[in-house]
């Protein structure tokens, strides 16, 4: 059986041109996912809706920079739920994991560093230590949960709705209800406030390079590997729109960060302290990109490679299409479901984290229903719960959705029952309609 | 069809000399015990593949044909019983290890996951990649390709989801599978059971070819003239037991059907009973 694969065919060979000249095939050889293009068309309308609805207050850096900043914990959590989904799981228990991890995280730093420990507040090391038994335990807890769903067998359902109770119970029984403040100097920067915990806007455009340099590496290396093996290559200009677009729209996110200062009273502070002569309408210090973004971008990139790019997703993608082919298959189907719940318990320690930075406090019902938000998200990003069908980037959008519904009711003053019912309509006929489309594209 | 009928090793298949020497034995499986709860599945079935050999396996619905296979493929363990690959004992019990000896199933289910891509599903479980452990796709899609432009030169979507291919498409990506790993054994459960009529003559060939490159082959199928088409010896299983192993030249396919009706051996089937098939 040798001889027809020894001989090497240098013909490219022709897939069947995307049928004619129309909108729709020129779209399809430009091979950007549908789904997320819809997505972000229903996100721009959703903010200038807003926007035209409550006179000008939504499209402002102040704003967005807020919308930023709340989005990205839900969005570090929801790639992890996208994994859970996927392979036909559920976590319930990331709103209690969230409030005990950040907890417990908040002890580290109020309470077993500076005094059991009796080495001070404000310690240079004090906010890894912090972050890292924050990781650590949830990785812990992920995996427990995971072993109990991948071999003890009991449904992801019951072992985290057991979860949710467990995790919260046991913050009121440690916590007694006490509220711990304030958090390290240096943990309060993952939390993103204006001023603290942002890169200001050097960083921010040397960040912008980074990224913009990386999108341009990802587009000129897959088309190198397409032609190294004699495939079709996606067509020049849709290779230059695509690469427009993203450049352009790092660069757009950064202008309007950076056009957000400082606010006044922590930059007239900033002014004194550093013995800087304040200009006649005080000193403007811009915002940048805020910490907590960086790092739910991180997760995204990281995620999303280990998704499409690792055996692990592509395992987690396999069980969660057919769980009989994956184990037939040679897949350790157990050990790769316990990882998933790992991976949820470390994401949500890094969300617990954000969330205990930007509060600069711990409090006993920190994350409750965090879950909904997250399997939100998920869920409008497209990510099915019949199994095998979801994406990170579509999550975190999904994230982003959320978030800007919430946020522009609040705007418009819409009471806390009215923001409930839109996001739940909202939920109910994203996935209504996106099980439509699914439903006819397919066959 | 054509690719396949002109490669060489086809026409290498010469008739079976009369002093050739004795095929090696791939495979035996001896003593082999399965049940589930109180059902005895499997009961003590002793069976062995040559190399260049089909042994097709026929009987019932839950004669336990399609168990005895999951055995030999890592699926499903035995309670008791031995299995020897090459003449060594062999310890199978995983899939994982099944492959290891050469060993591919192809099973009546496809065992595809319907979400993944023909690259993707080829390689499930065998990824390549690359030094860091990247997935290198566009080296899956390439060698999927090649194998594809063997067994079913139509077969253009390397890059949709299987659940939106055709049965008989579907069914060349689980062929594909077994194929490209250079099996030694094969097991094909209902092979042609989802195809139509060109599709399976396609398969039909496919069996023979690799049969002349020395691979032995489980065939289990209902289709009683499919088996006798395409092997050299029949075992006939009757509620988990092998009532008989025959060799194709010395039965008729009437013989070979009242055994499996009757659950007798060959010499316990009366020509009255044969008779009787047809009444």
């Amino acid at each position: 059986m040798a001889e027809a694969s020894s001989v090497p065919k240098k013909v490219t060979r022709e897939e069947s041109p995307p049928s004619g000249p129309s909108l729709w095939g020129l779209l399809r050889s430009t091979e950007i996912d549908m789904r997320l293009l819809g997505m972000i068309g229903l996100l721009g309308l959703i903010w200038i809706g807003f926007n035209v609805m409550s006179g000008g207050l939504f499209l402002t850096p102040r704003n967005l920079f807020n919308l930023s900043v709340q989005s990205a914990s839900t969005a570090i959590m929801a790639t992890g739920m996208v994994l859970i989904i996927v392979s036909r799981n559920i976590d319930l228990s990331v709103g209690s994991m969230l409030g005990f991890i950040g907890y417990t995280m908040a002890m580290v730093q109020v309470e077993w560093i500076p005094k059991t420990l009796g080495l001070g507040l404000d310690q240079p090391y004090t906010w890894l230590v912090a972050l890292v038994i924050g990781i650590g335990l949830g990785a812990l807890i992920g995996g427990l949960q995971g072993v109990l769903v991948a071999y003890g067998r009991v449904p992801a359902f019951i072992v985290t709705l057991g979860g949710l109770l467990v995790w919260r119970a046991l913050i009121f029984r440690y916590a007694q209800g006490q509220t711990l403040a304030p958090m390290d100097k240096n943990y309060q920067m993952l939390g993103g406030a204006p001023a603290t915990g942002s890169m200001g806007d050097v960083a921010s455009w040397i960040l912008g390079a980074i990224v913009s340099a990386g999108i341009i590496y990802t587009l000129v290396n897959g088309r190198r590997r397409r032609l190294k093996y004699g495939f079709q290559p996606r067509p020049r200009w849709a290779e230059a729109i695509i690469g427009a677009f993203g450049c352009g729209a790092v660069i757009v996110a950064i202008l309007v960060m950076n056009n957000y200062a400082w606010p006044e009273a922590l930059a007239h502070q900033y002014a004194i302290d550093h013995n800087i002569a304040e200009p006649p309408g005080g000193l403007v210090i811009p915002v940048g990109i805020a910490y907590p973004v960086l790092i739910a971008l991180g997760v995204m990139l990281v995620m999303t490679y280990m998704a499409t790019r690792r055996r692990f997703g592509r395992y987690v993608f396999s069980i969660g299409g057919n769980p009989d082919a994956a184990e037939l298959g040679g897949i350790n189907v157990r050990r790769t479901l316990t990882l998933t719940f790992v991976l949820m318990g470390m994401l949500t320690a890094l969300s617990a984290a954000v969330q205990t930075a930007r509060l600069n406090s711990a409090v006993t019902n920190l994350g409750t229903q965090a879950e909904l938000d997250v399997l939100s998200a998920a869920v409008i990003g497209g990510t099915s719960f019949s199994g095998g069908i979801g994406t990170i980037p579509g999550a975190v959008l999904g994230a982003v959705v959320m978030q800007s519904l919430r946020s522009g009711m609040l705007l418009l003053r819409a009471d806390s029952p009215t923001q409930d019912i839109v996001v739940g309509a909202v939920l109910v006929a994203a996935v209504g309609v996106d099980t439509y489309f699914r439903n006819r594209g397919s066959r | 069809m054509s690719a396949m009928e002109g490669s060489p090793t086809a026409m290498d298949a010469t008739p079976a000399q009369p002093f050739a020497p004795p095929r090696p034995t791939l495979v035996e499986m001896r003593d082999i015990n399965v049940a589930f709860g109180g059902v005895h599945a499997v009961r003590e079935v002793t069976i062995d593949l040559r190399a260049g050999e089909v042994v097709g396996l026929v009987g019932g619905n839950g004669a336990g044909k399609s168990t005895l296979m999951r055995v030999l493929s890592g699926a499903h363990p035995a309670d008791s019983g031995g299995i020897m690959v090459d003449g060594k004992p062999a310890t199978i019990s995983n899939p994982r290890d099944a492959k290891t000896y050469g060993i591919e199933t192809i099973y009546q289910t496809l065992a595809l996951a319907d979400n993944i891509d023909a690259p993707g599903n080829m390689f499930l479980g065998r990824e390549l990649t690359d030094r860091t452990g990247t997935l290198d796709d566009a080296a899956m899609e390439s060698a999927t390709r090649k194998v594809m432009g063997r067994l079913n030169p139509n077969f253009k979507n390397f890059k949709t989801a299987v659940m939106s291919l055709s049965g008989g498409q579907r069914q060349s990506v689980a062929i594909a599978r077994a194929v490209h790993f250079n099996a030694r054994i094969l097991i094909m459960d209902e092979p042609t059971a989802a195809l139509g009529p060109a599709e399976t003559e396609q398969v039909r060939a496919l069996i023979r070819q690799l049969k002349s490159e020395g691979i032995g082959i489980f065939l289990i199928s209902h289709d009683i003239h499919d088996v006798y088409d395409l092997s050299d010896r029949i075992a006939v299983m009757y509620h988990g037991r092998i009532v008989g192993i025959v060799n194709k030249d010395e039965v008729t396919t009437d013989e070979v059907l009242a055994m499996i009706i009757m659950g007798k051996p060959l010499e316990k089937v009366t020509s009255e009973e044969i008779a009787q098939l047809h009444g």
